[in-house]
């Protein structure tokens, strides 16, 4: 793409001139940034390919299974919400049930249940058409709605699919027809002209490729005709309609579109599980999108693919059936990280994290000396770090509510935080972050899948609030 | 005298007592919803969590006091502490949310407050899933306040007040009518009478305008989400003495249809909310009674696309005119 020369229709000078007047960061996450800008599409997409397709030599199956294919089924799935929400600005919040119900269909069409078993050239076509249709119909009935509206009536749909499947299972063919809380079992893996996508390596190519296949049809989607119109869409749906620009055809278009990614993904995934249950379809799945496509930047095709392998590495780092030492380091490691960038100078992040360190120490000691069963607690089990954390964080023992008040002081201790001005903000730094740890010690160690999602959730929030634009994505320049 | 209805009419009278008791709920949380959408058009995914949180709340202070089996404090005492606690806790949490989720997000795009408040949803129910477990808590409403519980002998607040055609309508119904009721108009005439009513509507009305005219908005957006997080406290009080269990996950469905109702009465009208909330439990009591409760969430939800489609500014709306 050749850098235009004028600005872009509709654009004046000030708004084009905004990216000049950016203070460019400096340092390595300045140059990556930059890299990411300016690298051309092809160039990015094949540095992934790249990368992603070494991924099945040097991973067992089982990282391979937890790494490699879920982060590429998150991709796909946050592409599809990214036509939606990023290009046409739909708040769709029953997307995955288009994810369950590609998932169901595919599951019924290539399964014992019903002793249907129909190659996937034949299913996965028919499966993404339906979906698709799912979508318009759903588009159309919503097609009149404003935003927040068009939200609610979604996300009511998604919880209507999800009690659909797992209670009102109405009988079809003598047998109920979704399975009802145990789902749908017996999946036959990926068969094309007779050849079974039985191995990880197999069905972690086969994705790569429908991922790669999948961006590219999307960058060109975006460049587009279609794709700036959708954007005009989504920054003024009245001005766009008043260009003659057919607002709801391109609405519906992007519904459909958005439906069937949701749909491709939901036959693959029902594939690699070989069996789907409705609790997969639930309000979890939609957050952890949402988050990726937030986190990476709305409408930003790297940024969908940045977020999705972020997220689902803090995923699979905070799941239960890891060693809790890789949750540790990492979660030490981000607070770390945090409290670095908090501020502006580096200098001083080094010194606020020996500042936590000392900090730490100091109260340990002082709670061992004033009530030692207050300290006598022993760190949860777990490998690297484990012998400095049982001497750094306060772990009382015999006080099981302990972990329950030191969360809800974090939560305030935050808020109370995001108030204070200047530098006694920096200063309560400190004491906050070495809660959080005590926080994580005694509470967050025990439940890490509810850890993660209380950590997505203010994620959310807090993107929210901060860079409302995301990691990769362009800010809004308001012309007041 | 006796009506000649062609049905069973006992179980038609049970399930409209039903009905008007899970309506008066549904009312109360619509009730926060179409006040906050009245003043800023936003959309508060995380109100039926405060609801759920207000639930909570009552539980907190039931086994604070005792547990449901021995509690310290005779039955009406403590039922009024249980809902003063959770009113007043849920305005709190409600104010809260409003100052550090919505608040810096006055001037973003209008998808930012959306997916904050979807955040803000996610985190109370996990918050809440961290810090009492994943399973049921229940009221024991059923021998709360008896004076023998560990037999089960059953408590005052299951005790039929008066029948209807030999259906029992039990104290706690009553009760949560009654309080119901009481809501409203405390908060019909604080909306109609009162200073603060008069600033909430001319905040709704024009919000820029209003700050103009010398009204500090922020505060009456603060005080409106006070207002009705502390309806939808109580809401969460009525659902446990109701139905005796709450759980962390409560919020999320009561919150689609307290949300349903108030677009189908009309969302930003008063009076809209509370007819939506009773037309929604209503039908709800009758779907499932007559075609099993699986199928209930789905009749309302067709009953939701039906109204929007029909009639999008609802029952008692107003259409809603776009200037450009």
């Amino acid at each position: 793409m050749t850098e235009p020369t004028e600005p872009r229709v509709g654009v004046d000078d000030w708004v084009a001139q905004h990216e000049e007047r950016l203070e460019e960061r400096k340092g390595l996450v300045g140059l990556l940034g930059r890299w990411l800008a300016y690298a051309p599409a092809p160039a990015r997409l094949a540095a992934f390919a790249l990368f992603a397709g070494t991924l099945p030599f040097w991973m067992d199956r089982g990282d391979l299974f937890a790494y490699g294919i879920f982060t590429l089924l998150y991709i796909l799935l946050g592409l599809g919400l990214n036509v939606v929400v990023g290009y046409a600005g739909l708040l769709d919040l029953g997307y995955v049930a288009f994810f369950g119900i590609g998932a169901y269909s595919y599951g019924l069409l290539s399964s014992e249940h019903y002793g249907i078993h129909w190659p996937a050239l034949a299913s996965i076509p028919l499966v993404m058409l339906g979906t698709a249709a799912v979508g318009l119909i759903l588009g159309i009935t919503s097609r009149r709605l404003l935003g927040d509206y068009l939200a609610i009536v979604t996300l009511f749909f998604g919880q209507a699919f999800v009690v659909f499947v797992n209670a009102a299972n109405p009988t079809v063919h003598g047998k109920g027809l979704t399975g009802g809380p145990n789902g749908v079992v017996d999946i036959d893996p990926l068969r094309f002209f007779g050849y079974e996508l039985t191995t990880r390596t197999h069905q972690y190519f086969f994705l790569l490729g429908t991922v790669v296949v999948v961006l590219t049809a999307l960058h060109f989607l975006s460049e587009s005709r279609t794709g700036r119109a959708w954007r005009a869409l989504r920054e003024d749906p009245l001005a766009a309609e008043a260009m003659s620009i057919p607002v709801n055809r391109l609405k519906l278009m992007a519904f459909a579109i958005g439906a069937a990614i949701a749909g491709l993904a939901g036959c693959i995934f029902a594939s690699v599980l070989t069996a789907v249950s409705p609790g997969n379809f639930g309000l979890p799945i939609l957050i952890t999108i949402y988050a990726i496509v937030i986190l990476g930047g709305i409408g930003s095709l790297t940024g969908v693919v940045l977020g999705a392998i972020v997220i689902n590495i803090s995923f699979q780092f905070l799941a239960p059936e890891n060693p809790q030492s890789n949750a540790r380091v990492l979660f030490f490691a981000v607070l770390a990280l945090v409290l670095v960038l908090a501020v502006r100078q580096r200098w001083l992040g080094a010194a606020l994290v020996g500042a936590v360190i000392v900090f730490g120490f100091v109260t340990q000691a002082i709670v061992e000396a004033v009530a030692p069963s207050w300290s006598g607690g022993n760190v949860t089990e777990g490998g690297r770090l484990a012998d400095v954390v049982q001497n750094w964080v306060v772990i009382p023992e015999g006080h099981d509510r302990f972990g329950n008040f030191a969360y809800v002081a974090l939560v305030v201790a935050i808020l109370v935080l995001t108030r204070l001005p200047g530098w006694w903000r920096t200063a309560a730094l400190v004491p906050t972050v070495y809660l959080a740890a005590i926080v994580w010690e005694n509470s967050f160690v025990e439940q890490p899948q509810v850890a993660r999602w209380i950590l997505f959730g203010s994620l959310l929030i807090g993107l929210m609030t901060v860079r409302p634009q995301g990691l990769l994505g362009t800010p809004r320049v308001e012309i007041v | 005298m006796e009506l000649p209805l062609a049905f069973n009419d006992q179980l038609f009278i049970q399930l409209t007592v039903n009905g008007v008791t899970l309506g008066s709920l549904y009312a109360l949380i619509a009730l926060g919803y179409t006040m906050v959408y009245g003043i800023l058009k936003l959309l508060n995914f995380a109100h039926g969590d405060v609801y759920m949180v207000g639930a909570f709340i009552g539980y907190g202070v039931l086994s604070g006091l005792g547990g449901p089996l021995s509690p310290d404090l005779a039955l009406a005492p403590l039922v009024l502490l249980m809902f003063l606690a959770a009113m007043l806790g849920s305005g709190l949490l409600g104010v809260v949310i409003e100052r550090f989720a919505y608040r810096p997000l006055r001037e973003a795009p209008r998808l930012a407050p959306l997916i904050s408040a979807l955040g803000v949803s996610f985190f109370l129910q996990n918050s809440v899933l961290l810090l009492f477990g994943a399973q049921f808590r229940t009221y024991n409403s059923f021998v709360l306040g008896s004076s023998n519980p560990e037999v089960f002998e059953p408590g005052p607040l299951i005790d039929p007040v008066f029948k209807i055609r030999g259906v029992n309508v039990q104290l706690i119904q009553l009760i949560v009518l009654l309080v119901t009721v009481g809501l409203c108009v405390a908060l019909t005439l604080l909306v109609a009478r009162t200073r603060v009513g008069k600033a909430m509507r001319a905040t709704a009305y024009d919000r820029e305008g209003a700050m103009m005219m010398g009204i500090d908005t922020d505060r009456v957006i603060s005080f409106t989400f006070f207002i009705g997080s502390v309806l939808a406290g109580a809401a969460g009080v009525m659902f446990g003495l109701l139905f005796s269990q709450v759980f962390h996950f409560m919020g999320f469905l009561a919150g689609l249809k307290g949300f349903t109702a108030a677009v189908v009465g009309g969302i930003g009208s008063i009076p809209g909310a509370m007819l939506g909330g009773l037309l929604v439990g209503l039908t709800e009591a009758y779907a499932s009674g007559y075609f099993g409760g699986r199928w209930a969430e789905v009749v309302v939800f067709g009953i939701l696309i039906f109204v929007l489609l029909v009639r999008p500014q609802g029952l008692l709306g107003t259409p809603e005119l776009k200037k450009v």
